[in-house]
């Protein structure tokens, strides 16, 4: 990436960050820096804190140390306004959380109207043009019950976008779909990193960090072990932990020989 | 005997029974007795159409009205208990307990005779009754609502959060209409339970244009010296509180198939 360097400094800078529930402690210390317009993976095995390290960062959950900065402001200094800040934060869940009581034009038009003051035309507007970009013109309608996992996931994303976010969180976006519905999700998210979004996505689909992410990030037990292109980590890891992680996920009868051999 | 004999014998028994004990009573009751008691048609004829125009409207009022503040102070209450301020939550708590605890009737005597007494107020009958049937209801709702707000996915409050709503817009927004839709049933439950308490205005001294069905039965009945009107007057309930019914149970499948 050669983009100069903006007056705000990197996307998200993240340093020291340490987390615990109780005595369990999640984060162990993390030091991580995304630039803007940079696209960064993050893989790594269930309870290794992936989420909570994607969730420190619009502060869904309160970091125990350390420091969060997003587009230069710190996040974790208590006299920011979260909420304020939030909004330049987009996120999606794996588990979509659309709002089922509302439209899928109500899920995109509400926060526009509640939180940016937007007026009722100009948020639809916006809403149906982001609609339309995930390919979901023709289901402003629907209530998220009536829609496929992965059209609830592509609406998701476009209710995040329709807030016109500087960045983007992922947490495992398609992790809770039928295989067959990866695709068009997995479509959205290039589209959206070709068209120089700030994202940093959790995600199993190592397909999908090998060609899309310029960083891969591997997490193991609350702390980065290995970091770099994505193309070096996911082909040709340098540490054993990473190798018998990607060994797993890749094809996991192979990783039983492996670990025995 | 097989299992499957064994239950056509104790089914047949059952209605054996059944018929034994409707045949006692048909051939000992005095049916001319019950008739003119219960089923007076004159008298029946005489309660209308005053019941239908003057005391199934009052009931409906006071029940309305009652339901209506019970329902917004059962939120605040529910809001109170999940509240993250300690004392909300304890004096949602006593609230709750206590108007749970004491029975209605004394709630109206002490908004009815109690409140003007001590601070020598006249409060208008009909603020009085929202405020009774009000105060007691909440207590039940509240704890309703509580759970229907607990009962919204964490992921929906997160994603409302994320999208830069506060705490508080998320809730009105998001969590709020949620849970009513998941509450509506047991609502409706409460308003047929306080349908039934909106009796108990009548300690409160009715005019006559005030009087709801059961003041307005039990006075027919002294007029008439017949329970028939008494009879008339619970059909008028069954008239609001059935439909309810039906429509609670018509919500519950419909809350069924959502999930
Ligand atoms: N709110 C919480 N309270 C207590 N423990 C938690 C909480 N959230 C997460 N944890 C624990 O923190 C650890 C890391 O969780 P996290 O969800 O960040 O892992 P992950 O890498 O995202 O895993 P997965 O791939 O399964 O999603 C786990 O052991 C989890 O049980
Ligand atoms: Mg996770």
């Amino acid at each position: 990436m050669t983009t100069d360097a903006p007056p705000e400094g990197p996307a998200i800078e993240v340093a020291g960050l340490h987390k615990s529930f109780g005595d369990l402690e999640v984060l162990k210390g993390i030091d991580l820096t995304v630039r803007r317009g940079e696209v960064v993976c993050v893989i790594g095995p269930s309870g290794s804190g992936k989420s909570t390290l994607l969730r420190c960062v619009n502060l869904l959950e309160q970091p125990t140390a350390g420091k969060v900065t997003v587009s230069g402001t710190e996040v974790t200094d208590p006299d920011v306004d979260i909420d304020r800040m939030r909004r330049r934060i987009g996120m999606v869940f794996q588990a979509f959380n659309l709002f089922p009581h509302l439209t899928v034009l109500g899920n995109l038009t509400i926060s526009q109207r509640r939180v940016l003051g937007r007026g009722k035309a100009e948020a639809e507007r916006l809403a149906r043009a982001h609609l339309a970009g995930v390919g979901l013109g023709d289901k402003e309608s629907a209530y998220p019950a009536q829609l496929s996992g992965g059209q609830q996931q592509r609406a998701a994303i476009a209710r995040a976008l329709s807030m016109g976010p500087e960045l983007m969180l992922f947490d495992e976006p398609t992790s809770a779909l039928d295989p067959e519905l990866v695709g068009d999700v997995l479509a959205v998210m290039r589209k959206l990193a070709d068209e120089g979004m700030t994202m940093l996505v959790v995600t199993h689909e190592m397909s999908f960090a090998r060609e899309v992410a310029d960083r891969v990030i591997f997490m193991d037990d609350g702390q980065i072990v290995e970091e770099g292109p994505a193309e070096q980590v996911v082909t040709d890891p340098q540490h054993q932990r990473t190798r018998l992680f990607l060994a797993r996920v890749l094809d996991p009868a192979a990783a039983e020989v492996k670990e025995v051999g | 005997m097989t299992p499957r004999k064994r239950a056509r014998t104790m089914r047949g028994a059952q209605y054996g029974v059944l018929l034994l004990v409707a045949a006692v009573l048909a051939l000992t009751a005095d049916w001319g007795e019950i008739r003119r008691a219960f089923f007076d048609v004159e008298v029946a004829k005489a309660q209308f159409p005053e019941i239908i125009t003057t005391a199934l409207v009052n009931t409906v009022i006071y029940t309305g009205l009652g339901f209506a503040f019970g329902l917004a102070l059962g939120l605040l209450l529910a809001l109170m208990k999940l509240s993250s301020v300690p004392p909300n939550r304890w004096l949602a708590t006593v609230y709750i307990e206590f108007f749970r605890g004491v029975p209605a009737l004394l709630v109206f005597i002490a908004l009815g005779y109690g409140v003007p007494l001590a601070f020598q107020v006249r409060v208008d009958k009909l603020v009085t009754v929202m405020l009774a049937l009000g105060l007691v209801g909440a207590a039940y709702m509240a704890e309703t609502i509580r759970a229907g707000i607990q009962a919204v996915p964490k992921g929906q409050v997160e994603a409302a959060r994320s999208l830069g709503m506060s705490h508080g817009r998320a809730m009105i927004s998001i969590v709020i209409p949620q849970a009513f839709r998941i509450v509506l049933p047991p609502l409706a439950n409460e308003l047929i339970l306080l349908t039934k308490d909106s009796s108990l205005v009548y300690v409160l001294g009715l005019a006559l244009e005030e009087q709801e069905l059961s003041k307005f039965g039990k006075d027919a009945l002294n007029d008439y010296r017949s329970l028939t009107p008494i009879l008339v007057a619970g059909l008028c309930y069954l008239i609001i509180t059935i439909p309810l019914g039906h429509l609670v149970r018509r919500l519950e499948a419909k809350a069924a198939r959502a999930k």
